[in-house]
């Protein structure tokens, strides 16, 4: 979730030495093992999140952590928890300094030990949820921060070029698909999720937890992976597997994803993002409006907490997402007021501009777009060809020229709703006159109205989301209430 | 099509959908997914899930890309509107592997999107080789035509039906006596403008039909009424 791609001093010019140890630091991870090793799943927590955060900022500012060699021997050199001490050390390498692209291989190198650690079932620890998720989220920034950075080849030095041809399995992106996928396999969890509606699984009950002496780490992985791979997928433009990998997590529920607040914004944000690029318009303003009034409620409660910036900046930009889905399928009664005055607040003069439909409109939709929407990668291996070139933006701008096509596409649909709430009946005549079209143009804005306020779902069924509606009896507008009115039964 | 070909196929079928649920991201399955997409071309049958499952290879491996294949895809894609199955395949195509004839089959769905069946007809017309390769394409595209006036007319005039659905004179006569002994469609005559057709009514075209619950009428109930055509 972190956003880290400025450049920033190498730990050499700040006379780091890998080697040395402050005795706080051998305290903590001493601590640390020993809690892992007894299952303290609160104290795991309180030192991963409280501790390593007050020795970071104490001492590790603008340099790593000591190396995983140093610290070693005080853990009896037990391989997983050095495989999670590096982890760790990376995570806080990319949130403070700007990582070599060896750094990036050898981080890659440790996900695939770890994850095939715990893919094997070997692992037998209790981990706290949010660690857990900390992992998957920050493996899935990892990846699309390697694709931003290999997709700038143009000031590649050759040594660089020449790993990057070297170390091609590195961050691949079947890779990357495959070991989110590989643990929502082995965790069984789709299964133990369906199994739960039956009263036969545990595992919401109990955060994910395992109170039988088994370990939780296979499982919340697997669970939090589904998150990953629609954020993969969202990355990647391929929003409908996106949402079908989130399928098995029922958001209208309660559940493990909720409980982390990082993976609950993750979650809404991507899923809103994707029924807003799939035209279902209702449904993502029905999830932002749901989770900003709960980050509104709630944010005061993560004033402290490593995450709070995160969560400022995609309450931001789901505003933004959300501003976007009201300009382009107006509803007045989903938004709570709450939402809708700040909502008012921050975008009210922009969405009016938006929906008037003409150039400035579309600036505004680009620039919405733009700052809201997720850093679209480009998945294939660079080419090497001369002239390199800088192409990370590309992907970017294929979303953003979609999204604006189809936006231009119901150009004429604001000024036809403001003609439709005024008129009960009206004949296409008069209303072609009054939009200044001729009257075949008019039926085809019509029939553009009707299409794109009657959106198709995923079992084929017919929704419509229009707020105002009619219907044409020859050639005569028919204006329809969204509810029926009374006048009209009996 | 002998019944072998159709069980062939049928095997065919089963063993790709298995094979994208199992290896989503194996790239050695995509010799499979052409060929599945080739099937559904000469079955008249698809399948977004799998061809969306190919343009994700062809979006890791850009150099196994077959433009054919993707032109194919993409015709699918329009055939299978109203839903969004074409924007949702543009969306995996970087824009270094765009090439003409997807542009004129942009074009098509930009027509199609926006209710403008004149100048798609006019345009298929223009762009024979692409759109016949795949049979169906006229027939499913007029479904969606008729999905849509049906959404949007309770009487609609002769002349804008034939329009929509590049249908006339004698051919529109039979097209029409099906629909009225099939689909409930009923033909009036108004004074002096030609027929008029009257739909039948739903909850999308009669307000006194529209309830506040979700029910809705399933877009495959029409087009299935609706594929009792010559």
């Amino acid at each position: 979730m972190a956003d880290h791609d400025e450049q920033r001093l190498q730990p050499q010019d700040l006379g780091y030495d890998p080697n040395f140890v402050p005795d706080s630091v051998k305290s903590f991870v001493v601590h640390l093992y020993r809690q892992i090793r007894e299952k303290n799943v609160y104290e795991i927590h309180q030192l991963y999140e409280a501790s390593f955060q007050t020795l970071s900022e104490r001492h590790f500012k603008d340099t790593p952590w000591p190396s995983v060699d140093a610290v070693a021997q005080y853990v009896d050199n037990d391989h997983v928890f050095c495989l999670l001490y590096r982890e760790m050390w990376f995570r806080h390498l990319y949130a403070r300094l700007t990582p070599t692209l060896r750094q990036r291989i050898d981080s890659w190198d440790n996900y695939c030990s770890l994850f095939q650690v715990v893919l094997h079932g070997v692992v037998n620890m209790q981990l706290p949820n949010q660690w857990l998720w900390d992992m998957v989220d920050e493996f899935v920034y990892q990846f699309q921060s390697f694709c931003q950075y290999r997709a700038k080849m143009k000031n590649k030095t050759e040594q660089e070029i020449a790993l990057l041809r070297q170390f091609d399995q590195a961050w691949n992106v079947f890779g990357v698909l495959n070991f989110l996928q590989a643990l929502v396999e082995k965790s069984a969890i789709i299964q133990i999720l369906e199994q739960e509606k039956e009263g036969l699984e545990q595992f919401t009950a109990n955060d994910g937890y395992d109170y039988n002496g088994g370990s939780n780490v296979l499982k919340v992985l697997g669970y939090f992976s589904m998150v990953g791979l629609l954020r993969v997928h969202c990355l990647l433009g391929d929003y409908d597997t996106g949402l079908k990998c989130l399928q098995p997590i029922d958001i209208s529920q309660p559940g493990v994803f909720n409980i982390v607040i990082g993976c609950h914004i993750t979650t809404i944000y991507h899923y809103g993002f994707a029924n807003l690029m799939l035209r279902r318009y209702v449904e993502a303003i029905r999830e932002f409006n749901k989770i900003l009034l709960y980050i509104f409620k709630t944010k005061v409660y993560h004033q402290k907490s490593p995450q709070y910036e995160q969560i400022l900046k995609k309450n931001e930009q789901m505003y933004a997402l959300l501003a976007i889905c009201l300009s382009l399928c107006p509803q007045s009664k989903l938004v709570d007021e709450t939402v809708n005055s700040q909502l008012r607040e921050k975008y009210g003069e922009k969405m009016s501009r938006m929906q008037r439909y003409d150039d400035e409109a579309f600036a505004m939709y680009d620039e919405l777009f733009s700052y809201a929407c997720p850093k679209f990668i480009t998945p294939s291996a660079p080419s090497f060809e001369e002239p390199l070139v800088n192409y990370n933006q590309d992907a970017y701008r294929l979303q953003l020229k979609l999204f604006l096509y189809e936006a231009k596409q119901q150009q004429l649909l604001s000024g036809l709703r403001t003609f439709l709430k005024v008129y009960s009946t009206i004949s296409l005549a008069k209303l072609a006159s009054y939009m200044e079209v001729d009257e075949p143009t008019l039926r085809t804005i019509l029939l553009t109205y009707k299409h794109k306020t009657h959106a198709v779902d995923s079992a084929g069924k017919v929704i419509s989301n229009a707020d105002v509606n009619f219907f044409i009896d020859d050639d005569t507008i028919h204006v329809v209430e969204s509810k029926p009115p009374k006048r009209f039964k009996g | 099509m002998g019944r072998e070909t159709a069980k062939a196929q049928q095997g065919t079928a089963y063993t790709v959908e298995q094979l994208v649920a199992f290896n989503r991201y194996n790239p050695d399955i995509l010799p499979d997914l052409e060929n599945y997409v080739n099937d559904q071309v000469s079955s008249q049958t698809y399948s977004l899930e799998s061809n969306l499952c190919l343009l994700r290879l062809y979006q890791f491996e850009p150099e196994k890309m077959s433009s054919q294949i993707v032109a194919r895809i993409l015709v699918k894609a329009l055939m299978a509107m109203p839903a969004p199955d074409f924007s949702l395949c543009l969306f995996l195509i970087p824009e270094r592997q765009m090439e003409e004839q997807f542009k004129t089959l942009i074009v098509l769905s930009h027509y199609l999107e926006t209710g403008r069946f004149r100048q798609f007809w006019d345009e298929a017309a223009k762009s024979r080789h692409i759109v016949e390769a795949v049979p169906g394409f006229e027939q499913a595209i007029q479904d969606y035509a008729i999905h849509v006036l049906s959404l949007t007319y309770q009487r609609i005039p002769r002349t804008v039906l034939a329009e929509a659905i590049n249908i006339e004179g004698l051919a529109l006569d039979k097209f029409l006596e099906h629909q009225v002994a099939n689909s409930g469609w009923v033909i009036e005559k108004s004074q002096g403008r030609g027929q008029l057709i009257v739909l039948p009514r739903d909850e999308y075209n009669d307000p006194i039909l529209k309830k506040n619950t979700a029910d809705s009428v399933p877009f495959e109930h029409i087009a299935h009424i609706l594929n009792n055509l010559s």
